[in-house]
C-alpha cells in the first residue's frame, strides 16, 4: 500500500487499474476527463495492460463495452451529464442484457441552462435504467468502489452493470491523500472475469434477443432479482474487502450519530462531510442531530433507512436533483421506505446544489433547526429549494 | 475460391421468419456460408434481427447479438476487442445492418470504426427503405420511390431526394476495402465477402437486397430485379482498394430503365419526365465512373 495525493477522478483511475479491465472505451466529457486521461497514461506506461479504445460518442462507448462483455471480457467506461443521457438507450440495453460493465459517472448538471458543475440530476434521472447506483463521498471511497464494483457487478447472482457516481468537481477535482493498495492485494480480492453470458465457439449463442409478451416478464423479473441480490453481495464484498485491505464499509447506507438522533438528514455523496460537521456542532449545542448517507440508490436501502430513522422526530432529505412536477427523487424513495415500514415520521425535502451551487454549513444547520420546528408543529412546505426565493404564480 | 458448387452446406441462418423472397435474408445467409462457423454476427434493430432473434426461436447457429440501432459498428469494435482479450484471433466479426441502420442512424459509429481501422466486416443490406417498420424513406431510398412517408400524390411525387452515396462516403475514409454488390449477382457478392474476410482492417460491403413487399414485385422476382438494377446501370458493381475505385462489371449496353422502374409498384406513378431524369442521372454517374475509375474488362 502507498499513500498518494490524488483527485477523486485520479483515485478512481487507480482503482480501475487495480481491477485490470481488458478494454476501456472512452469518450471525453467534463468533469470525467481526468479518469480517462489517467487511464490512458497507465496504458502508455505499461502499468495497465488494457486495450484503450477511442470511441466517437458516449453511445458508442457503452455500445462498445457491451460488445466486450458479450465476448467475455471485462469492460470499463466513464461519462457525465449529457453524455450519460446520450447513452441512456445503452444503459437499459446493458442491464437487460445482463452485461456487468462498470462505469464511473461524474455527477454534473444537465442542460438547459448549460452548466458543467455538479448536481445529481444526471444519474437520478436514470435511476430506473436497471443499474446498480452508488455514490462515493471521498477519494478513498471512490478508489475502493472502483475495485468493489467489479466484484459486485460480476457476481453470478447479480450480473448487473454498475454505475459509481462521484460529485463533479467537489469530488472529481479535489485532492486528498488516498491509500492505493498493492496489485497483489487487488488480485486476491477480485477474481478474473467469468460469465456464462458470452459467446462460445463450442456452443454458439444468440445474445440480446427479442422476447415477446409471453416471455418478457420472465426476463424482467430475473433482472429485478439480480439487483435485489446485489444487497447481500455488497455485504459479502465489503467483508472480503475489509479482510484484505483493512478498510470497512457499511453497506447500502452509512449512519452517523443516528442511534439517539431526533433530527436526521438523509443525503447522497460528498455533501455528507459537511453535514457531519453540522451534526457535531449542533450536538455541542444540545440538538440531537444525525446523518444517513445513502451509499446506494439501487438497490434501494428500504430496511436500512427505516431502521436508522425509526426513533427520529423529523427527517429531511437533502438532494441535488428535481423530478420536475413532483419532488426530489431521493425524497420519493425515502418516503416509500418509511411507508413500507409504517413509520409516521414527518419528512421534508430540501433541494440544493443545483448547477454546482455551494451548500453552506449554515444552510445545513438551518435544515436541522427547521426539522425541530416541524416536530413541534410548525408548518413547512414539503419541498424546499435552498438559496432561492421564487414563489409560485 | 468459393462458388455455388463448394459453398458451405451448413446453414448458419435458418428457421427465421423473413417474408418470402426476402433479399436481406439471402444476403445474410450467403455471407455466413462464406465466413463460416467462426463468424460472430452483430445486427441492429431491423428486418434481420426482427425475423431471426425472437426468444426462444433464435435462428443463428453462429454466435450472434442484436446491437442498438445506432450501435452496430461500435458493438463490433467491442466484440472484436473482447475476443482479442480472450486470445481469440481467428473469429470474423461481421455486421449486418440495413440501409437506415447504416446510412442514417448508424453512420456515426460506422465512421468511428473505420477511423480506428477495426478489423471487422460491415455488410449493409440495402432494401432502400425502413422495411421493418413498414416502408418509410431512408437516405438510401432512391429518387422517385413511393414509401409510406414519401407518398406519391398530386403534391408530392414520392421521394424527391437522390440516394445518399454511401459507398463513396465510406471510401473517403480511405478504408482498406469497400465494395458494392447485389444479391442478383451472387458469385460477385460471394467473391467480395471472401476477399474482404482475408483483408485486415475495416471492410465494408454495400449489397442491394430487394424487398418484394416494399418494392412491389413478386416474391420470385427478387434475384431478377436485383440483377436488373445492375443491367440498367442504376447500380454498379465496384470496389475501393488501395486508394482506387475499380468497376468490376461493365454492361455492354444498358437494359431499359423504364422497364426496371415500371415493374415495381413503388415507381409506378413516375412520369416520362421522371424516368428521363433518372436516366440522365445514371448517365452522368457513368460518365464519371468511366472517366475516373479503373474499369475491369
Amino acid at each position: 500500500m502507498s499513500k498518494k495525493f490524488l483527485s477523486g477522478d485520479e483515485a478512481f483511475a487507480y482503482g480501475i487499474r487495480l481491477a485490470r479491465p481488458d478494454v476501456i472505451s472512452a469518450y471525453p466529457i467534463t468533469p470525467q476527463t481526468v479518469v480517462v486521461e489517467k487511464l490512458s497514461d497507465f496504458v502508455e506506461d505499461g502499468s495497465l495492460k488494457s486495450n484503450f479504445i477511442h470511441v466517437e460518442s458516449e453511445h458508442s462507448a457503452l455500445s462498445c463495452a457491451m460488445g466486450v462483455s458479450a465476448a467475455g471480457a471485462r469492460a470499463f467506461t466513464a461519462t457525465s451529464s449529457q453524455g450519460l443521457l446520450y447513452m441512456a438507450e445503452c444503459l437499459v440495453y446493458a442491464s437487460g442484457g445482463r452485461f456487468p460493465i462498470v462505469m464511473m459517472n461524474a455527477n454534473r448538471s444537465t442542460a438547459l441552462p448549460w452548466n458543467i458543475y455538479g448536481d445529481q440530476r444526471d444519474s437520478l434521472a436514470l435511476l430506473d435504467s436497471g443499474w446498480i447506483q452508488s455514490y462515493a463521498q471521498d477519494g478513498q471511497e471512490a478508489l475502493d468502489m472502483a475495485l468493489m464494483s467489479y466484484y459486485i457487478a460480476e457476481h453470478k447472482k447479480v450480473q448487473t452493470p454498475f454505475m459509481v457516481n462521484l460529485d463533479g468537481f467537489v469530488l472529481t477535482h479535489t485532492y486528498e491523500v488516498v491509500d492505493v493498495p498493492e496489485q497483489a492485494q487487488a488480485d486476491e480480492f477480485l477474481p478474473s472475469f467469468e460469465t456464462e453470458n458470452k459467446f462460445d465457439f463450442e456452443s454458439p449463442k444468440n445474445l440480446a434477443f427479442s422476447a415477446g409478451p409471453e416471455t418478457n416478464t420472465f426476463f424482467k423479473v430475473k433482472e429485478h432479482l439480480g439487483l435485489l441480490n446485489a444487497s447481500a453481495v455488497i455485504s459479502e464484498a465489503e467483508e472480503r474487502f475489509a479482510k484484505i485491505f483493512g478498510r470497512k464499509y457499511s453497506g447500502l447506507t452509512e449512519n452517523y450519530k443516528t442511534e439517539d438522533a431526533d433530527y436526521i438528514i438523509l443525503t447522497l455523496g460528498s455533501v455528507s462531510g459537511l453535514i457531519r460537521q453540522a451534526v457535531d456542532e449542533l450536538r455541542d449545542e444540545g440538538l440531537k442531530a444525525g446523518l444517513v448517507r445513502i451509499r446506494y440508490m439501487r438497490p434501494f436501502p428500504v430496511s436500512e433507512i427505516s431502521a436508522a430513522v425509526k426513533n427520529a422526530k423529523a427527517l429531511a432529505v437533502l438532494e441535488k436533483d428535481v423530478s420536475f412536477g413532483a419532488e426530489g427523487t431521493v425524497y420519493t424513495n425515502v418516503n416509500s421506505a418509511l411507508k413500507k415500514n409504517a413509520l409516521e415520521i414527518p419528512s421534508k425535502n430540501f433541494i440544493g446544489g443545483l448547477g454546482g451551487k455551494d451548500i453552506s454549513l449554515r444552510e445545513i444547520k438551518d435544515i436541522f433547526l427547521k426539522l425541530k420546528d416541524v416536530s413541534e408543529g410548525q408548518k413547512l412546505s414539503d419541498v424546499n429549494f435552498l438559496g432561492v426565493d421564487v414563489k409560485g404564480e | 475460391m468459393i462458388t455455388a458448387k463448394n459453398l458451405n452446406e451448413e446453414e448458419f441462418f435458418y428457421g427465421h421468419k423473413a417474408c418470402a423472397g426476402c433479399g436481406g435474408s439471402l444476403a445474410v445467409r450467403i455471407a455466413l456460408k462464406v465466413l463460416g462457423e467462426k463468424a460472430v454476427a452483430v445486427l441492429p434493430a431491423g428486418c434481420m434481427s426482427a425475423v431471426g432473434f425472437n426468444y426462444p426461436q433464435l435462428c443463428f447457429s453462429n454466435n450472434a447479438i442484436i446491437s442498438t440501432f445506432a450501435g452496430t459498428a461500435s458493438m463490433m469494435t467491442g466484440v472484436l476487442a473482447g475476443l482479442r482479450a480472450r486470445g481469440i484471433t481467428d473469429a470474423q466479426v461481421v455486421g449486418f445492418a440495413g440501409d437506415g441502420g447504416t446510412a442514417d442512424i448508424g453512420i456515426q459509429a460506422l465512421s468511428g470504426a473505420i477511423d480506428r481501422n477495426d478489423d471487422v466486416l460491415y455488410i449493409c443490406y440495402d432494401n432502400e427503405a425502413y422495411m421493418n417498420t413498414g416502408i418509410q424513406k431512408s437516405s438510401l431510398t432512391p429518387f422517385g420511390a413511393r414509401t409510406t412517408t414519401t407518398p406519391a400524390g398530386n403534391n408530392i411525387r414520392g421521394n424527391i431526394r437522390p440516394k445518399k452515396n454511401v459507398f463513396e462516403i465510406i471510401a473517403a475514409h480511405d478504408i482498406p476495402y469497400a465494395a458494392t454488390a447485389t444479391v442478383g449477382y451472387l458469385q460477385d457478392y460471394i467473391n467480395k465477402v471472401e476477399k474482404a474476410s482475408k483483408i485486415r482492417g475495416t471492410k465494408f460491403i454495400h449489397v442491394i437486397a430487394p424487398c418484394p413487399t416494399g418494392w412491389g414485385v413478386k416474391t420470385d422476382e427478387t434475384v431478377d430485379v436485383a440483377k436488373e438494377i445492375v443491367d440498367t446501370g442504376l447500380w454498379y458493381l465496384a470496389e475501393y482498394e488501395n486508394g482506387e475505385f475499380t468497376l468490376n462489371h461493365k454492361p455492354e449496353s444498358f437494359s431499359s430503365v423504364e422497364n426496371y422502374l415500371k415493374r415495381q409498384a413503388r415507381f409506378r406513378h413516375l412520369t416520362d419526365d421522371d424516368i428521363q431524369a433518372i436516366t440522365a442521372g445514371r448517365d452522368s454517374k457513368w460518365e464519371h465512373i468511366l472517366k475516373f475509375w479503373n474499369v475491369k474488362k
